[in-house]
């Protein structure tokens, strides 16, 4: 029963950074309409760059945060100047396709790319207080991993504050649901486009960072990350911030209970029965809107 | 004001408008009335931005306006109302009204237009903050005709807002129009409603087949007998100036 509990804490702490992988992704996809394969390098390099703060500089991996993810804001932008925005002139039937092929050919690029520079090797960042535990009775919870999921949760919030209040933020949500009327008021839809893979990218290096410190990075996560991003998508659904992180600590909880349940290499699998159970059952997700 | 010659456009190969020539001068109300793939919203389409046309001119007082970018469109003063609303529909009446002034111009004078669009539709005070999908068609179509007025413009285009809505609310809404008109603020109303329309319009165009077939003043061409045959059906033709 304890080693039951534990699980379920352990699935929920790791359940916020999918929550919040899922969200950089769902941001893309819901306003821009392409799917961004490379969404999980887009981690793993937020994973690396606060791994080298830390080697280089000696920063701490939640200040290099501060770093990270502006940092990951520049390469979203940049990325969409030079490769997605691109994507996005095709029509809406024709940008999933086109954007599977950019976003295969990024992923293929970071990669080993991170390979040649940084070795195919796994890293994570030990800090002093890496070990340390905060004990609930007879429950362990690591204190790196329930600061990362609240850091996440802090990140989740101010996303969907900024898409509820800041004047482009309601002009990204109504470009999402439709870019012809957005641009009929007045909304440089591309700017929109722009600011929402910027955003998305910057929450995957966010996501990367967490995920370097609690866990560990090597060149070879991004496609793990993007199919658990996917996961958490279809299951929440576009549209919500927030349920796209209820999902995320859905799915985690999920897969400790699936381990639990029939041994460690089933893990994987629940996530795959949650993509299509919620596909047959209702496809527009839990938190989604009916198209 | 607006001038629009010799327009042609198309839908891939098949042709949509063949060398419309029309105008709508400061103050007026015209009307665009035609039967169904006429090309009406494709005309509108055009002048918003949304349709590149293959040939033509359309002109804003004096400016090219094929040359302006479609999201600074409304920012000259031309605000659109497209067919089937298209608000956005998770959002709150508040915040639809609020992306309607979205370009600098419109956004200093935000406050006054939203107490003008609030007294032009007062029911939109109390559902200031509800969802957009939970309101009814006409109150979307209130909520519709508000954003555009958000932006402040000098020309309103309408796209068939009488479409699926209860006659009491068309007839709110056109009365709206007029009110709107009153207060200098141009009205180009595309509509099937001929009646409806000729009623309140100074002059219309009617649109068959991508052509400009007539053109007149309102009142004239609600007598007029192609008009009467064609759009308001046998019992009006037979009809003696009633």
């Amino acid at each position: 029963m304890t080693i039951l509990a534990q699980q379920i804490v352990l699935g929920l702490l790791l359940g916020g950074l999918y929550g919040l992988a899922a969200a950089g992704l769902s941001l893309v996809f819901g306003v821009l309409k392409v799917l961004n394969v490379a969404h999980g390098e887009l981690i793993m390099l937020g994973g690396y760059g606060a791994y080298w703060l830390f080697a280089l500089l000696g920063l701490d991996p939640f200040a290099s945060l501060l770093l990270v993810i502006p940092g990951s804001l520049l390469l979203g932008a940049a990325l969409f100047l030079a490769l997605f925005g691109f994507v996005v002139r095709a029509p809406e039937e024709t940008r999933i396709k086109n954007s599977l092929l950019v976003g295969f050919g990024l992923a293929l690029a970071l990669h080993a790319l991170a390979v040649r520079l940084f070795t195919a090797d796994d890293r994570s960042i030990s800090t002093g207080y890496g070990g340390a535990v905060i004990t609930v009775g007879p429950i362990a919870i690591p204190v790196i991993r329930l600061a990362s999921l609240l850091v996440a949760l802090a990140l989740i919030a101010a996303l969907h504050l900024l898409l509820a209040r800041w004047r482009w933020g309601k002009a990204i949500r109504a470009t999402a649901e439709d870019w012809q009327a957005a641009r009929l008021t007045g909304i440089d839809i591309r700017r929109a486009y722009l600011l929402a893979f910027a955003f998305g990218t910057a929450l995957a290096g966010a996501a990367g960072t967490l995920v370097s410190v609690g866990y560990s990075i090597s060149p070879s996560i991004g496609l793990e990350w993007t199919l658990k991003a996917l996961i958490v998508v279809v299951l929440a659904g576009l549209g919500s911030m927030l349920g796209t992180f209820a999902a995320g600590l859905f799915v985690g909880v999920a897969e400790a209970l699936s381990a639990a349940a029939f041994g460690g290499p089933y893990r994987e699998v629940i996530g795959l029965v949650i993509f299509l159970v919620v596909l047959v059952l209702r496809p527009q997700g839990l938190f989604g809107r009916a198209r | 004001m607006l001038e629009i010659r010799g327009l042609e456009a198309a839908h891939g190969d098949v042709p949509a408008l063949s060398g419309v020539t029309l105008r709508v001068a400061a103050g007026e109300i015209v009307a665009l009335l035609g039967p169904n793939g006429a090309g009406k919203s494709t005309l509108l389409g055009c002048v918003a931005g949304l349709v590149r046309p293959r040939a033509g001119a359309i002109s804003w007082d004096g400016e090219n306006l094929l040359a302006v970018a479609p999201h600074r469109i409304v920012e000259r003063g031309l605000a659109v109302v497209p067919e089937g609303r298209r608000l956005f529909g998770s959002m709150t009446v508040e915040d639809n009204l609020d992306l309607g002034a979205f370009s600098p111009r419109a956004r200093a004078a935000r406050r006054e237009s939203l107490e003008r669009v609030f007294a032009l539709f007062p029911d939109l005070r109390s559902r200031r903050r509800q969802i957009v999908h939970a309101l009814s068609g006409g109150q979307q179509q209130m909520v519709a005709v508000g954003r555009a007025l958000m932006a402040s413009p000098r020309l309103l285009m309408l796209d068939e807002p009488s479409l699926g809505i209860a006659p009491l609310l068309v007839r709110r809404i056109l009365d709206a129009l007029v009110e709107i008109n009153r207060a200098g603020v141009a009205v180009f109303l595309v509509e099937q409603n001929v009646r409806a329309a000729l009623t309140l319009a100074h002059r219309a165009y009617i649109l068959e087949g991508g052509r400009v077939v007539g053109e007149g003043e309102g009142p004239a061409l609600l007598r007029d007998a192609h008009v009467r045959r064609a759009y308001l059906g046998p019992l009006a033709a037979g009809e003696r100036d009633a």
